[in-house]
Formats: structure tokens, C-alpha cells, sequence
């Protein structure tokens, strides 16, 4: 009984460390390819616009509810001390160091990891992926660089965008809700808001953004076993990508504002 | 003093494969040469498509030799590979047509990305290749979506034989069709072959179909080439194994496995 507990151990640890291994060379694959000719300028375009612009209304929406839900949040506790004019700071280095970045990551991860997972889970168990490789075509630099190019290059323009709307979600919760000066909000929005709050933020987008990109890839083309394995390669990029998200997001904090 | 004799296309000596504790390849020999059709019969899994995989390098043998032009496959670098794989053509069992993509940029695809063909110019040879094939102008812009499964197989053979290869890989090509597609397919095979000279290796287990394509047929089991001869041999093979396959006896001495009565 007792030996088979431990053997379960054993197994699991003996997967887990595979799997870190599989996963970090084909991370490493995919950054070379990334940099190495032949480059797609035109797969990576249509990449971008996918992850970039297809997303911005799921990103946009969570944006605007988180900015105000944060305003409406914020002022009940800031009122408790008498700091109900912290309001408008609080929500934009909310947002911009941390809820933009993570639930944009979030969203895409959702939206976009789950396709590319199961665009190239699909082409992985129908045999396109073999097909690519007898056409001279090296699949890394054709399926995955591209994303992971598009993935970094943009989740940070989209979480600059989702900044923005967070900040107005706030903004139209202080004045239309909690009877703040228009004029005022914006003042202690920008007054008080710092270069690094925005630049850390991109940084994060950037690493979730290849995050997102590399699980989603990283699953699809190690999916097998038909439909069914699609379906497998699809639920693990999403949850891979989240925890991985949450925990670089952690890593990164640590590193921008640690004394 | 004799000529020496031609080098083949593809040479394969004492290849191994398994997954797991599965033998799939057990020391496999073969020559395929230039100009000729080799056809692979051998039962479902018995590692056909395996074999295949392992020539075009999708799988690594665990050992043996495997040579496309004199050139060493196992253990080579990547870029190289794809210099020598340049000169192969495969059609795919399910077609593998890329959904993403339109029948012309499936045709044209390796002309345009393993030839530096530009679209307008592969496009053109996408057409022309299609006609070849029996497929208008008509499906051009059409997904792999909105085609049957005839046609699909035969816009696979079109973007197989599109860049003029001289060696093609066939895997099963009529599996899946009705009799009268699965000729009109093997004619299709047949022609493309004798018109582009090349070598052709072929995996099936549809014996019309080897008959049909085959100049030599090898048979495939327990992980090695059990026979192998010319086609109009194959009746009078002397091998209980190949008698049994080619005539599809359940009674001799390959068994399947069936677990109940």
C-alpha cells in the first residue's frame, strides 16, 4: 500500500520534471525560430490582428467593470478613514499595475490560447503538421513564432488600451456615482500616477502575452489521440496559461518593486 | 567490365522502431530505385505508415541506416533535412490539406515556401497541376472544407506532385473512397508517376490498388519484409503469409487479434 503511494509520487514528480523539460526546449525552440530567417511578416501580421484587435471588446468589457467595480470597491474602504480622495489613484495603479495585465492575460489566455491550442491540436492529429514538414517547411518557424511574436507584441498594446477604459469605468463611477468632481478625479488620476506604474504593467503584458502564446502552441502540438485530445490540449493551455500568469505575476512584482 | 549499378533513391538497412514494449520495426531492408514503384502491403499495424514516417523523418528509428540519394537521413541536421526532403512529394491518407488555406495555396504551398516561387507564378502552376488531376479552375478558391473526400485526395496528389518531386510517397491513397474514385485515383498515381519519372513508394492494403500502381510489391510483418518481388509475382509467391493477405483468408498464419469468439 504504502509502496504504491510512494511509486504515485515518484511517477508524478518524474512527470512534472518531463514535462518542465519538454516545455523549456520547446520554448527555446520556438525563441530561436523567433529570430532566425525565414520570418513570416504576414503570419505574424494576421496573428496580431487576432490576438489584438479580435480581443478588444472582451478585454474592453472586463476593463470597464473591473475600473469601476474597483472605484465603487475602493471608496467604501478609503471612506472608513476618511480617504475617499484617494479614490482616483487608488483605481488607476490598480489598474495599470496589476488588473489590467493579469485579467487582460486572463481573457486572452481564454480567447486565444484555447484557439491556437485547438487550431494546432487539429492540424497536429490530421496530419498537417506532417504535411508542413514533407512540404520543407519547418513548423516552428511557420505556426509557432509567429504566435509567439503576436502574443508579446501585443497584449501590451491591448492592456494600454484596457488601462485607458479602466481608468473611464472609474472615472464614470466617481462622477456619475460618488459625486466626484470630474476635473478633480483626473488630477489625482495623473498626479500621483508614475512612469513605472504603466512601464511594469506593459512588462507583465508582454510576458503573459508570450505565456499565453507559448502554452497554447506548446499543447496543441503535443495533442494526440483525435478529437478528444484536442479537447485535452484546449482545457490545459487555458489553466496552464492562468496559473503560469498568476505566478510570473508574482515573479515580475517582486522584481520591479522589491527594496 | 559491367557498369555499375545505379545507387537507389531510398536505401534502408537494419531499421528499428518501437513504442514502449511494442515492436514496431524489427530490422527493416528495402530499396526503392530510381523510376521505380514500390508497393508496401502488410496488415493494419504492422508499421507501415511507421516505416514512412521514418523515411520522411517525422519519427527517429532507434537504429539502422535510412539513405535518400546516398544521403544519410538519421541523425541529420534539420536545415539539411529539409534540402533533401525537398525532393519528396507526399499524399496523406486523410489528405492533411490545410484548412486555413485555399486549394491553389495548398498546391502552391511548397512552391512557395520551399522554392521561393512567387504567388502569382505558383499560382499558375497550381492550376495547371489541378487540371492535371481533373479539378477546373472552379475549386480554386474553394476551402478543403467545402471538397469531398475524392477530391480532397485528389488536391493532396496535386500539391504532392506540384513541385516536380523525384521521389513520392503514397499512403494509402484510396482508403476511404468509393471503387470507381478509388481506380480513378489509382490512374491519377499511375500517370503522374510515368510523367514526372520519379520513384514512388506506396503503403496500402488494398490489393486492386497494388496491383495497379506497383512495379514490386514488398510485404511488410512482424516488423520485417517477409517477401518482395515483382507485381505479376505476387500470386505465386511461395509465401503462406502473402497468400493469406492478398486473398484475405482469416484462416493461416497471420492472426489477429480478436479478444472474443
Amino acid at each position: 500500500m504504502l509502496v504504491h503511494f510512494v511509486a504515485g509520487i515518484g511517477r508524478a514528480v518524474i512527470a512534472f520534471v518531463v514535462t518542465t523539460g519538454r516545455l523549456a526546449r520547446f520554448a527555446g525552440n520556438g525563441l530561436y525560430h523567433c529570430a532566425a530567417p525565414p520570418i513570416y511578416p504576414l503570419l505574424i501580421g494576421r496573428q496580431m490582428l487576432s490576438i489584438g484587435y479580435f480581443s478588444l471588446p472582451v478585454v474592453g468589457l472586463t476593463a470597464v467593470f473591473t475600473g469601476m467595480v474597483l472605484a465603487l470597491q475602493v471608496y467604501v474602504g478609503s471612506s472608513r478613514f476618511n480617504a475617499e480622495s484617494a479614490v482616483a489613484t487608488i483605481v488607476v495603479i490598480g489598474i495599470t499595475r496589476e488588473l489590467g495585465p493579469v485579467l487582460a492575460g486572463l481573457m486572452v489566455a481564454g480567447r486565444v490560447g484555447a484557439a491556437m491550442a485547438a487550431e494546432i491540436g487539429t492540424m497536429r492529429v490530421t496530419e498537417q503538421i506532417d504535411a508542413l514538414v514533407t512540404l520543407s517547411t519547418n513548423p516552428f518557424k511557420y505556426l509557432v513564432a509567429p504566435r509567439l511574436i503576436a502574443g508579446t507584441l501585443m497584449l501590451p498594446a491591448l492592456v494600454f488600451v484596457a488601462d485607458i477604459i479602466g481608468v473611464l469605468g472609474g472615472f464614470l463611477i466617481g462622477t456619475g456615482r460618488l459625486d466626484f468632481n470630474g476635473g478633480t478625479y483626473l488630477k489625482n488620476t495623473f498626479d500621483f500616477l508614475e512612469t513605472i506604474d504603466v512601464v511594469s504593467g506593459l512588462v507583465k503584458a508582454a510576458v503573459f502575452g508570450f505565456i499565453v502564446s507559448l502554452m497554447g502552441c506548446y499543447n496543441g502540438f503535443h495533442s494526440a489521440g483525435g478529437a478528444a485530445g484536442v479537447g485535452r490540449a484546449t482545457t490545459n493551455s487555458v489553466v496552464s496559461a492562468s496559473v503560469l500568469i498568476l505566478a510570473a505575476d508574482y515573479i515580475i512584482t517582486e522584481l520591479f518593486f522589491a527594496k | 567490365m559491367n557498369a555499375p549499378a545505379p545507387s537507389p533513391k531510398i536505401s534502408l538497412r537494419d531499421v528499428h522502431r518501437a513504442f514502449g514494449a511494442k515492436v514496431v520495426l524489427a530490422g527493416v531492408d528495402l530499396d526503392l530505385a530510381a523510376g521505380e514503384s514500390l508497393v508496401i502491403i502488410g496488415g493494419s499495424g504492422t508499421g507501415k505508415s511507421v516505416l514512412l514516417k521514418c523515411i520522411l523523418g517525422l519519427l527517429r528509428p532507434e537504429c539502422g541506416s535510412i539513405k535518400i540519394d546516398g544521403a544519410e537521413m538519421v541523425g541529420i541536421r534539420a536545415a539539411e533535412r529539409e534540402r533533401v526532403v525537398r525532393k519528396i512529394g507526399m499524399l496523406f491518407q486523410g489528405a492533411a490539406l490545410f484548412d486555413s488555406l485555399t486549394v491553389w495555396e495548398n498546391v502552391a504551398f511548397g512552391l512557395v515556401q520551399a522554392h521561393g516561387m512567387s504567388r502569382r507564378a505558383a499560382r499558375a502552376v497550381a492550376a495547371t497541376t489541378l487540371a492535371k488531376v481533373g479539378l477546373g479552375a472552379d475549386v480554386m478558391e474553394l476551402r478543403p472544407a467545402a471538397l469531398s473526400g475524392g477530391m480532397k485526395k485528389r488536391v493532396a496528389l496535386a500539391r504532392a506532385i506540384a513541385t516536380r518531386p523525384e521521389i513520392i510517397f503514397f499512403d494509402e491513397p484510396t482508403t476511404g473512397l468509393d471503387p470507381i474514385m478509388g481506380d480513378v485515383i489509382n490512374d491519377l498515381v499511375v500517370s503522374c508517376v510515368r510523367d514526372l519519372g520519379a520513384a514512388a513508394l506506396s503503403i496500402t492494403h488494398d490489393m486492386a490498388s497494388a496491383r495497379k500502381i506497383a512495379d514490386r510489391v514488398a510485404m511488410l510483418h512482424g516488423g520485417k519484409i517477409i517477401w518482395s518481388g515483382p507485381v505479376a509475382a505476387i500470386d505465386h509467391s511461395d509465401n503462406p503469409y502473402v497468400d493469406q493477405f492478398i486473398h484475405g483468408y482469416a484462416q493461416g498464419p497471420i492472426q489477429m487479434e480478436v479478444l472474443a469468439p
